[in-house]
């Protein structure tokens, strides 16, 4: 059985330290589930985290554990490319603007307000329901396989000869995307001694 | 040991995503912080995200990992533009809370 990506670095780590106790001899398929339970376990604790804290800088820092966590899934599922983009766009750069931005407003505590009732009311069940709809749709579903990094690997040259040839236009047109959104950004932040800034002085007031 | 034998159901990275979409749902109605809100629906793409990655592996398709890697620029755009509207609005407003962001309510 042959081991690459991600698994092997994990079976060195493992027969380093099985070295100190008589480990039984672990297979990928044994690797693939044990990594499985712990960065699942990873990115459920960090989305529970986030609701349970209540600074938002304790929210936004697990959920950069909860996306590092989601890469490490995405390179046992095969996907190479965007294991390495998850890391270095998400927690490399949203977060770090999540993060910049709670630090450059200092915002403090929320306080604990039960929210709208209609939210609590409603929309909890509701999100109890989803979550069940979607459990029971993906449990009983026919046909779905199993994850295994042998079935393939989707290299980035895979990937970037789809992106090339086949979708190039809405390749571009993301990039505009980008462009747009940055000219937003800074038309929107801009310390205002534009037109801007006296409609937000009337609205302080 | 014959748990251990068998490899991980695809079922399980598509209930992992639901769980994770479902628990930014909850973030989304129970926080009321503006910034935290913003963090919730980027726990929502993150989960979509890991279910599109996931059927990708199903199917052998490469088109559903570029849909991802569109999805990820979408969400910079979004949070670039989206947390220049929260600066402005605690330039205004001098608050995060959304119970007092309630200009635009009747």
């Amino acid at each position: 059985m042959g081991f690459n990506g991600p698994e092997s670095l994990v079976l060195v780590f493992f027969s380093l330290t099985g070295r100190l106790l008589p480990a039984p001899a672990i297979d990928g398929e044994t690797m693939h589930l044990i990594l499985f339970f712990i960065f699942a376990g990873f990115c459920l604790a960090g989305a529970i985290n986030l609701l349970l804290q209540s600074h938002p800088i304790n929210s936004a820092l697990s959920l950069i554990v909860v996306m590092t966590s989601l890469s490490v899934l995405y390179l046992l599922l095969g996907a190479e490319f965007l294991a390495a983009a998850q890391i270095i766009v998400y927690a490399g750069a949203i977060m770090v603007l999540f993060v910049f931005v709670v630090m450059l407003l200092n915002a403090g505590r929320e306080d604990r307000t039960l929210g709208s009732r209609a939210a609590s009311v409603l929309g909890l069940p509701a999100a109890a329901v989803f979550l069940g709809v979607l459990a029971t749709l993906f449990l009983r579903a026919q046909g779905l396989g199993r994850a295994a990094i042998s079935q393939g690997v989707t290299t980035t040259e895979d990937l970037s000869r789809v992106l090339f040839h086949e979708l190039l236009l809405p390749f571009e047109v993301t990039s505009v995307l980008i462009l747009i959104a940055i000219l937003g950004a800074v038309a929107l932040a801009r310390h205002g001694d534009g037109s801007g800034s006296n409609r937000e002085r009337t609205v302080a007031k | 040991m014959s748990f251990f034998q068998q490899e991980v159901p695809l079922a399980w990275y598509l209930l992992l995503s639901a769980a994770l979409f479902s628990l930014g749902i909850v973030g989304f109605l129970i926080k009321r912080n503006l910034i935290t809100i913003f963090l919730s629906i980027e726990l929502m793409l993150n989960g979509v995200n890991l279910s599109f990655v996931t059927f990708a592996h199903q199917w052998h398709a490469v088109k559903g990992q570029i849909f991802v890697f569109f999805v990820m620029m979408v969400a910079a755009a979004e949070a670039a533009v989206g947390l220049a509207i929260i600066i402005a609005v605690f330039r205004a407003r001098a608050t995060l809370a959304v119970d007092r962001i309630d200009l635009m309510k009747l």
